[in-house]
């Protein structure tokens, strides 16, 4: 029987990779992620999880570990968050161009300067391009189930990238709810044993990784990448089935609330979509027909599904805790190129809101839905808006 | 000078790499790396005066490439497709048979 157990988020992930049972975990501690690999170090020194702990001085050396240890063939798992994640940057090129699916939990924080150690996306957000798969769990259970589920396809012969699962700084990485910890047995069934059958390390079968390519084989390399993103979009489906059937627990790269009537579809990732659920029964009750669309996976992006859930509204209004300057937030950019050529579409409006840890209260959100409501009645509006600032202070 | 040992294992990785793409661009060849010459680094060349040589193979033993190899007669024989100019089987060398001179005037 699966057991529950009130846990914060960094607990959660813990167990995750304890069930996901890897053979080397290099982490370097960094607020707000620290309690990960701290929870792992006790569950390997206890001898309840089978596997190298490997201390490092950094996290560029965490990662390079990590991608060692994963080229020679065995399931491999760290935690970082925010700069730590932006050392390792370098790295995690390296990790999706060889192949290696090694997961990451991140505590998702701002980055410096200034120094905040607050729940922003800004760090994962920043690695967006690197090839690597992206989940945002709203809750510590989903902390948890994302986990193995980035495993599951993280390691998918179809796939073999590398995956990281955010969950927000704080709002999530230290605050306690119950959790249910699955079996091991069915988890264990549920992954697998970890058998590459590219990176691995025989002596008696010598391979070179991590070659140089000369530019008549370097694009070829990159557009592999390119195809196991796309690849991956189905295999994450079926995990997510497959997830729902053994389990009981449904996930989707886009879960909708409240979305089938809505004119104005808030769209957001991350704890703030419980926020924002909230907000939006409140709404319901007053009669106003709003909506919530969170991103579950970020990367691959889910463009068809946004093509769908584009047509059920008048307005999507994106609620982010990043920032592109002089663009807007990554959401934006990727919901207007995923929505460009299509014939009808709805108006997008952008929010900036929650940076560094500020709270996105049913104000803020107010604040937000006043602008959605002006550009859904055909009114003059700005693209991006920042909520919640603070203007008498700049 | 001698042809390099490396021919027919460079033609046969090259041909492997051209013919297919591996996941996540593995050489499943072992010495692969002999197919990128390296020696156009290289500022400084090591010059051989076979006159002075003793054969000690002291320059073989030391050179970390390894761009040295022996004759049919056991003399150092340099292939310039890997050597970097390193100098140190001029350094090493007892009888001073090898100096280094600068390659690009």
């Amino acid at each position: 029987m699966p057991i529950r157990k009130v846990m914060k988020a960094n607990e959660a992930a813990a167990w995750a990779a304890k069930l996901a049972k890897p053979k080397v975990i290099a982490a370097f501690p960094i607020t707000p992620s620290t309690l990960v690999p701290e929870k792992i170090s006790e569950f390997v020194a206890d001898g309840e999880l089978d596997a190298e702990f490997i201390k490092v001085e950094s996290e560029h050396s965490a990662i390079s570990a990590c991608v060692g240890a994963s080229a020679a063939g065995v399931r491999t798992f760290t935690a970082t968050a925010s700069q730590g994640l932006a050392l390792m940057h370098e790295i995690l090129f390296i990790a999706a161009g060889m192949r290696l699916p090694i997961v990451i939990a991140v505590g998702n924080r701002a980055l410096s300067a200034p120094i905040n150690i607050w729940n922003d996306w800004q760090d994962t957000i920043s690695e967006r391009d690197t090839g690597w798969l992206q989940f945002y769990a709203e809750n510590n259970q989903e902390a948890l189930d994302l986990i193995l589920i980035a495993f599951k396809v993280a390691e998918d012969e179809r796939v073999l990238l590398p995956a990281m699962v955010g969950f927000d700084a704080f709002i999530l990485t230290h605050t306690v709810e119950p959790v249910e910890i699955p079996d091991q047995e069915l988890v264990d069934e549920f992954l697998g044993e970890y058998v590459p059958k590219h990176a691995y390390l025989d002596p008696s079968k010598p391979i070179t990784q991590g070659t140089l390519a000369f530019p008549a084989h370097y694009m070829e390399a990159r557009y592999t990448v390119w195809e196991a993103n796309e690849a991956a979009k189905k295999v994450i489906d079926e995990a997510f089935a497959e997830f729902e059937k053994r389990f009981g627990r449904r996930y989707q790269k886009i879960e909708e609330y409240k979305t089938d009537d809505a004119e104005i579809i808030f769209v957001t990732m991350g704890s703030l979509a419980g926020t924002v659920k909230e907000y939006v029964d409140m709404l319901r009750e007053k009669g106003v027909k709003v909506g919530v669309a969170k991103l579950t996976v970020y990367r691959p992006f889910p463009t068809e599904e946004v093509r769908e859930l584009a047509k059920k509204a008048k307005v999507l209004a994106l609620l982010e805790k990043n920032v592109t300057f002089s663009v807007g937030g990554a959401l934006f950019q990727d919901f207007s190129r995923a929505l460009i050529n299509e014939k009808e579409k709805p108006v997008i409006v952008d929010f900036i809101l929650g940076l560094g840890g500020r709270d996105v209260t049913f104000k803020d959100l107010d604040e937000a839905l006043g602008i959605a409501q002006k550009a859904l009645a055909g009114e003059e509006f700005d693209e991006v808006n920042w909520i919640g600032l603070r203007k008498e202070i700049l | 000078m001698a042809e390099s040992p490396f021919k027919a294992e460079i033609e046969r990785v090259q041909k492997e790499y051209s013919e297919k793409m591996t996941v996540g661009a593995i050489a499943t060849i072992p010495g692969s790396s002999v197919v990128n010459k390296t020696g156009s680094w290289r500022v400084f060349m090591p010059e051989f005066n076979r006159d002075k040589c003793v054969r000690c193979y002291l320059c073989y033993i030391y050179c970390p490439e390894p761009a040295i190899y022996l004759d049919e007669e056991n003399y150092p024989v340099f292939d310039y497709d890997y050597c970097k100019g390193c100098g140190i089987c001029a350094n090493e060398c007892p009888v001073d048979a090898i100096t280094m001179v600068r390659e690009v005037k």
